[in-house]
């Protein structure tokens, strides 16, 4: 195990340190301490490593990942996991605003609840929320599925796209051309596998599933340039 | 993107360490605001006695004489502290409202920072760090407090242009984010006779809630209706003479984090904001909702008022 100490490296040193790590490297296990809500931490990661940061985050922790897993022993600020391409995000508490957004691909698991706008544009990522979300989450979100085992806030998956959404409790309202969709077995089978992924307690069939209408401008033909 | 800082004391041995404790925190948020600073201190007693503090460019040809000239124009006996540009006159409880109409024929060029009977605003255009240390604010004691540090983005870095803002006696305001409908809502509070004077946003901000308040209206019911009025972005963080209070507008881009413990609790825009408290490994840290008005204080239990 490696520790890498905020108190005592600059964050671009951090950062540069988890960089040199190729896809071959022995020092697999790494760990951050006195991370005091800094900004940035463990971001552009490229290889198969496991980094935990003991503490909370401030703004994008783990953006951009690929491959590597980061754990988070505490809370994440605004944009944690911001354009994650591939790996594995967890975080033991709650996530700020625009978590996951904009996401390729990967895993990012909530434990605690997200704020606002969780999942904003995603674009293939996978989020489990073992708690609640807050208002706007999904908003024109296009592919990957967004999993919620709590509520959701207002204006849901508002101009989604093809993004799955999975909401075991209440939804406060739908955004725009956002509906419930019957469950399918298919559908259930992605949600045992997500929800299994993430230590999820919940069971698929409690879910209710949630998707694009397809009714807005941008579905018309028509409108095609 | 502006810095928000707050701290409200629950264990009155923390009292004398106000000051640094805000100071720190303050200096935090300096990457989200170094234009200009402010903080607005309570002290806990008043002793009988109210507060108004001036500020000016020239201090040492505006404050001269300064407390005899407030004295003989209010009748009434007129102590002054000067701290830097701004100068704390401390008057007989209740001359608050004569003494403000006499200042402006007094010496038109000084501006009240703040009024009230625990309430002490300082600001200044510059670093935080560097205002702080031109108050000293890290000496001063208090029961809570609230800091901003400021980037422009509606009006231009001025004194006048820094928050907090004072509403009303006792009660100050500070606000990251930006208000779009400022200019049709000042012509509408001018035109009620509220006086603003900066092309600021926050400022309007402020005026509505005053306005407001005259109206009859608690400053709970003001900030509720500011979610209807006001139109922008928003984390508004209120000082008043017993504690505070923080609202979000219902889009709530603007940042927010609370912390609470046995001895306080805390405001930043910013978890960093809050890392040097003590116990803040263990506190209760949390973000407050959308849309929802907030009060801390220390006469009753926290309240907490959705909006309709």
């Amino acid at each position: 195990m490696q520790t890498l100490d905020m108190a005592e490296i600059a964050l671009r040193d951090l950062n540069e340190t988890l960089h040199a790590q190729a896809e071959n490297t022995n020092q697999t296990a790494w760990e951050i301490v006195n991370p005091k809500g800094a900004h940035a931490i463990a971001c552009g990661l490229d290889a198969p490593i496991e980094v935990t940061v003991k503490g909370h985050t401030g703004y994008y922790c783990g953006g951009m990942n690929k491959q590597a897993t980061i754990n988070i022993k505490g809370s994440a600020g605004p944009g944690v996991a911001e354009n994650m391409m591939s790996g594995t995000v967890v975080i033991d508490g709650d996530a700020s605003q625009y978590a996951g957004a904009t996401g390729h691909g990967g895993l990012l698991v909530i434990k605690g609840n997200a704020s606002s706008r969780c999942g904003i544009s995603m674009k293939g990522i996978d989020i489990v929320v073992h708690g609640n979300i807050g208002h706007m989450s999904a908003f024109m979100a296009q592919s990957g599925n967004l999993v919620v085992c709590g509520d959701a806030g207002d204006a849901l998956g508002d101009s989604l796209y093809e993004a799955r959404l999975f909401v075991r409790g209440s939804v406060k309202s739908l955004g725009a051309d956002c509906m419930e969709k019957e469950m399918r077995p298919e559908h259930l089978e992605i949600l045992a596998d997500l929800l299994e992924k993430a230590g999820a307690d919940a069971k698929p069939e409690e879910f209710k599933r949630y998707g694009s209408a397809r009714e807005l401008y941008t579905f018309k033909i028509d409108n095609a340039y | 993107m502006c810095g928000i800082v707050g701290l409200f004391l629950k264990d009155k041995s923390l009292e004398p360490e106000l000051g640094s404790m805000l100071t720190k925190m303050l200096v935090t948020m300096t990457d989200r605001g170094p234009d200009s600073a402010g903080i607005a201190i309570y002290s806990n007693d008043s002793m009988g006695k109210s507060k108004i503090v001036l500020q000016s460019d020239t201090p040492e040809i505006d404050f001269a004489g300064l407390d005899t000239a407030l004295g003989n124009a209010i009748g009434a006996p007129v102590t002054m502290k000067i701290a830097n540009t701004h100068a704390v006159m401390t008057l007989p409880e209740g001359t608050i409202e004569n003494a403000r109409a006499v200042i402006a024929d007094i010496n038109p060029a000084l501006r009240i920072m703040s009024r009230g009977d625990t309430l002490e605003i300082y600001k200044e255009v510059g670093l935080p760090k560097d205002v702080a240390a031109r108050f000293e604010i890290e000496q001063m004691s208090g029961s809570h407090g609230i800091g901003h540090t400021r980037m422009a983005t509606e009006s231009a870095v001025t004194t006048m242009g820094a928050h907090p803002f004072n509403t009303g006696n006792d009660q100050c305001l500070v606000h990251n984010g930006s208000l779009s409908n400022h200019a049709s809502l000042r012509r509408k509070l001018r035109r009620q006779g509220i006086h603003i004077e900066t092309e600021n946003d926050t400022e309007v901000g402020a005026a509505y809630l005053t306005w407001q308040m005259q109206n009859g209206a608690t400053l709970g019911e003001a900030l509720q209706s500011s979610l209807d009025d006001l139109d922008g972005f928003f984390t508004f963080v209120v000082g008043t003479k017993d504690g505070f209070g923080v609202v979000r507008d219902p889009i709530a881009c603007k940042p927010a984090v609370m912390a609470e413990t046995d001895q306080y609790v805390a405001f930043g825009s910013e978890y960093r904001a809050l890392v040097d408290l003590p116990g803040i490994e263990t506190a209760r840290v949390w973000e407050p909702e959308p849309a929802t008005v907030y009060f801390w204080n220390h006469s009753t239990k926290p309240s907490k008022e959705k909006a309709a």
